[in-house]
This record gives structure tokens, sequence and C-alpha cells, in this order.
């Protein structure tokens, strides 16, 4: 197996006795450890941490997965519809199918992610069930309770939920969201809405940041949001999880964008697959994404990408999701 | 290995590549050590006058990608292997320190460590797991317990006769240095324990001497 052919081999399958390293080096290690704890509050936040200045694609079959990865996805959304095509079927959108799932799951190493409903528990425990890296409870789908989000403390699987502002990503990570995007309006090109609710979250944090401490109760209140979970916020001086933008990204200038305003990654939905040249235009927003800060770079990757999808002005909106009136509580 | 008293990591000058992954926490772990200079690392000029390299935890096959298309990988290959610079890898940098990636062998890497990888080793995200590790060697000697937090973790399957088991869980290693390379499956750079880091900084300031 290793290039010199010596050394030791170790399988993952079997219990190998502790000792028997063939090592030559001095005192080999006795090691030993406890027994492994799953799906601790640490791995779950940790895998975002992971997913950190990457791009995450809607994907909805193996060869358009396959593709993500190759182009530098960190992560994929398997999907049966991308956003652009729920909002032009106008039909109650659903949790895909598994096998649709476990077909993309097979056919990447990368995390692959799932929507669930707004709500919808059921769907979640499904998901889990098949192995799914990261659920999306998810505006974009047709809410499933108008009052509540799931209690994702109950899971093992860990969840990313949007927001609008920081009172709203509180109170996800208050249900156990380990993973926040900004809500923007997925499936129309547009980025106008995740500018909007990125720039809130950060406003939030900058005035909560100059707060005295004897001002945190009436905040809380006002903002609806867990007082530890504000306390935490302002010591850290930004949100406690992972944020990435959401919503209408459609460039690598867009990607940027989100970038320089604060986000840890982006999401990219319709943006890719509903383009001219997708593979071009992923690799593009992922080298986007990595160099943010870097003028020339994002010159270099922005040429010759043909058309970008065709984008929709917000008051041609027929349905707005991110202030979906349909959930009454967000 | 005498531990080295913390000053004495002043005068070094640390490169954390910045391509993807949580590279944000392992400046942080370094800084909080001691180091005197911490640099991100994306461009090739940006390898220049660093004394070591530090490769985060992320997706393998997004930092790989990146590391050809930046034309990083050449250069980076070339330090460590002329220059001995000294390199710590978490996760998914152990991976692509890795000579060789078990399945999926076409994947670019720096391949720098002679030891097998296994992706993805103990399955998917509800198989990741923190455990309280043990060991007879540095740094774990008459020290509590290390919490190792392995997220979607790699396994090291085979090891070269150069590389030195530091420590292991369920009999696999998952800390080991081969010279002037530390890797790990784990990622200290999200926990509170300093010693990783630290060890590291004394193999680069042994180095650097």
């Amino acid at each position: 197996m290793a290039a010199n052919g010596n050394g030791h081999a170790y399988d993952t399958a079997h219990d190998l006795p502790g000792t028997s390293f063939a090592s030559t080096q001095p005192a080999p290690a006795v090691s030993h450890a406890d027994v492994a704890n799953t799906s601790t509050y640490a791995t779950k936040v940790g895998l975002a941490q992971m997913l950190k200045g990457g791009v995450i694609m809607d994907v909805v079959t193996p060869e358009q997965a396959k593709l993500a990865e190759q182009a530098g996805a960190c992560a994929v959304m398997a999907l049966e519809r991308i956003p652009a095509d729920i909002r032009a079927n106008g039909q109650v959108a659903r949790m895909s199918d598994p096998s649709m799932i476990k077909t993309i799951q097979e056919s990447v190493s990368i995390p692959v992610m799932a929507k669930i409903r707004i709500g919808h528990f059921v769907e979640a425990q499904i998901l889990q069930a098949i192995g799914i890296d990261y659920i999306d409870e998810s505006e974009v789908l047709t809410p499933a309770d108008d009052l509540h989000h799931v209690n994702k403390h109950n899971f093992a699987v860990p969840f990313v939920c949007g927001c609008r502002n920081l009172g709203e990503a509180l109170r996800r990570i208050a249900e156990g969201a380990a993973f926040i995007r900004t809500k923007g309006e997925a499936g129309t090109g547009n980025v106008v809405e995740a500018v909007r609710h990125a720039r809130l979250v950060n406003a939030d944090i900058r005035k909560l940041k100059h707060m005295e401490d004897d001002e945190l109760y009436t905040f809380a209140k006002e903002i609806g949001a867990p007082l530890d979970l504000i306390r935490r916020t302002k010591e850290l001086g930004r949100l406690p999880v992972v944020q990435f933008a959401a919503g209408g990204v459609a460039t690598p200038a867009d990607a940027a964008l989100m970038m320089q305003l604060g986000m840890d990654g982006v999401f990219v939905g319709s943006g890719i697959f509903k383009s001219d040249n997708p593979k071009k235009r992923a690799e593009a927003i992922v080298k986007a994404v990595t160099n943010f800060k870097n003028p020339k770079v994002l010159a270099e990757v922005s040429e010759d990408l043909g058309n970008a999808m065709v984008g929709i002005e917000m008051d041609q909106l027929v349905q707005k999701w991110a202030a979906d009136s349909r959930h009454k509580t967000h | 290995m005498k531990p080295t008293p913390q000053h004495h990591f002043s005068n070094l000058t640390i490169g954390v590549l910045e391509l993807q992954g949580d590279f944000a926490e392992h400046t942080a772990m370094l800084r909080r050590c001691g180091a005197g200079k911490v640099t991100g690392v994306r461009e090739t000029h940006h390898l220049q006058h660093i004394d070591a390299l530090v490769i985060p935890g992320g997706e393998s096959t997004v930092i790989s990608k990146l590391l050809v298309d930046l034309k990083l990988m050449q250069p980076i290959q070339k330090l460590v292997a002329e220059n001995a610079l000294p390199v710590f890898g978490t996760c998914a940098g152990c991976i692509l320190l890795a000579a060789q990636i078990k399945q999926r062998n076409e994947q670019a890497r720096i391949g720098v460590l002679d030891v097998v990888v296994d992706r993805n080793a103990y399955g998917s995200q509800i198989h990741s797991f923190e455990v309280h590790l043990r060991s007879n060697r540095l740094p774990f000697i008459d020290a509590p317990p290390l919490r190792a937090v392995h997220i979607r973790a790699p396994a090291i399957v085979h090891v070269g006769e150069r590389v030195d088991v530091l420590a292991t869980f369920n009999h696999t290693p998952v800390l080991v240095r081969q010279g002037n390379i530390l890797a790990c499956t784990f990622h200290p750079e999200l926990t509170e324990d300093t010693r990783i880091h630290k060890l590291f900084l004394e193999m680069v300031a042994q180095h650097k001497r």
C-alpha cells in the first residue's frame, strides 16, 4: 500500500491489537481513548466550520453533483427541482424523493445536504435515516407548520436555517440550528434580498457590540431572541455559528460581494445550472469566494462566462419566500 | 524534547493556507500559542518568508483543486522536499499531505507524508465524533486526555517506516509525525487545547535554530 511496502497497515473495520506497531521509531505510542460520543454540538457546528470559504451548490442529478464536486463545491444540496423551477411550477414543494437523494450521495465524496419544509420534523427523520450530512429547513419549500420550526436539538444530523435579521438567526440557533444562512429570494438570480438580510444582521450585531450589559434585556425582548445567545453574540462580535449567503447569487461578483459583507461562504442554487456554461461559472464562483478581496482575480474569473441566469425583479415576484406570509412567526 | 517557553515562538512566521476551510480557527490558535506572525497563504508569493505552513480542515477536494488551479501545489511540494519546510495538516490537511488516498488516488495532493488515508472512513456526518485521547508520547505525558473532534474524518490505514505514531483511536493512528511533518485526523483548532499546535511550533522553532 504505502510507497515503500514496509511499515504498518491498519484496518478500521477490524479490531487490531493496540501495540503491534512495526514502527522503527523509539517508544511506540501506547495510546487509548474513551468511548466516542457521536453528533455532539462541536461536531455539528464543526462541519459548518469546515465548509467556510466554500460554495454549496444546488443539484438535481448525480451528473450535476459530480460536475459541482469537480468544479470545487464544498457540498451539494440535493433537490428534485431547483428554486427557479419551483417558482415556475407554483405547486406545493416538498422534501425530495429519498431514492433521488441517495443516488447523489453515492456519486460524490463531499457532504450532501437536502431540504425539508419548515416545521416538518418527519421529513427530517427520513433524511436522518438515509444518512444525510446536513438538513436545510427551508422557506424555499412550502411551510408545513405556520407557527413552529423543527426542534433541531432532537436530531443527530445538523441543521442550517435561513434568517433575515439577528433575532431570527438567534431563534433558529436556540432551536438547535448549527449553521445560518441569509434568506434571499432563491430562484430569482437577484441578489438584493440576500444583501439586505446580510446587512441587517451585520447592523444588529454592530448595535449590540456597543450596548451596555444593562441594555441587553430590553434588546433581547425587542428582537425576540434568548438572552444567553445575545450575550454570546456580543462577546464574539459575530453570530455564534457559521453564516453563509443564500438566494439570488448568480455571478462571481455576487459571491464576492456577499463575502465582503462578512459572510463565511455562499450557497448557489439556480445561478449555476440555469446559466449558459455551468462548469465554468461554478469554477469561477469557487475562485471568487477564495479570492473575494482580490479584484484582479475577480476580473479574470468573470471573463467569458456566457449568459448568467435570467434575473427577476423583486416587484415582478408573484411570491416572496424570504418574508413569506404563509409562515407567521419566523 | 524539552518544551520551549512560549516566547521562543515570537520570532516565527507561520503561513496558514487560506483557500477553504477553518483557517481562521488555526490562525487564532497559533496566535494564542504565541506565534510571532501568522500570515494567510492564497498566492505563490505568500510562500516567501514563512517558517512553516499549516493546512487547515475543510473539504480536501476543494483545497486540492485550488492548490492546482492557483499554482501553489508544486511550490509547496518543493519547499517541503528541498527546504524541509515544517508542515502541519488537520483532517483535510492530513489527506492532502498523505502519499496515498485509498480508492481516490487520482486526487491531487502534496503527498509528502508516508501514509495511506481513507477519506470519510467513519461514514457520513451522523458518525462524526469526539473522543478523549491518551498516549505515552508527547504531548500527552503526565497531562490530561486530549479532546479530539473528528468531523467526517479520514483514517490513517497504513504508515510507512519513517512515520512516528503519537496517538491512536481504536488502534488506528490519529496523530503522526514524520520529521518536520505533523498530521492529525481530528481538529485541535476547534478546541481550547493548545498542546498540538505548541508541539508543532516547537518543531518549527527547532528547525529554525
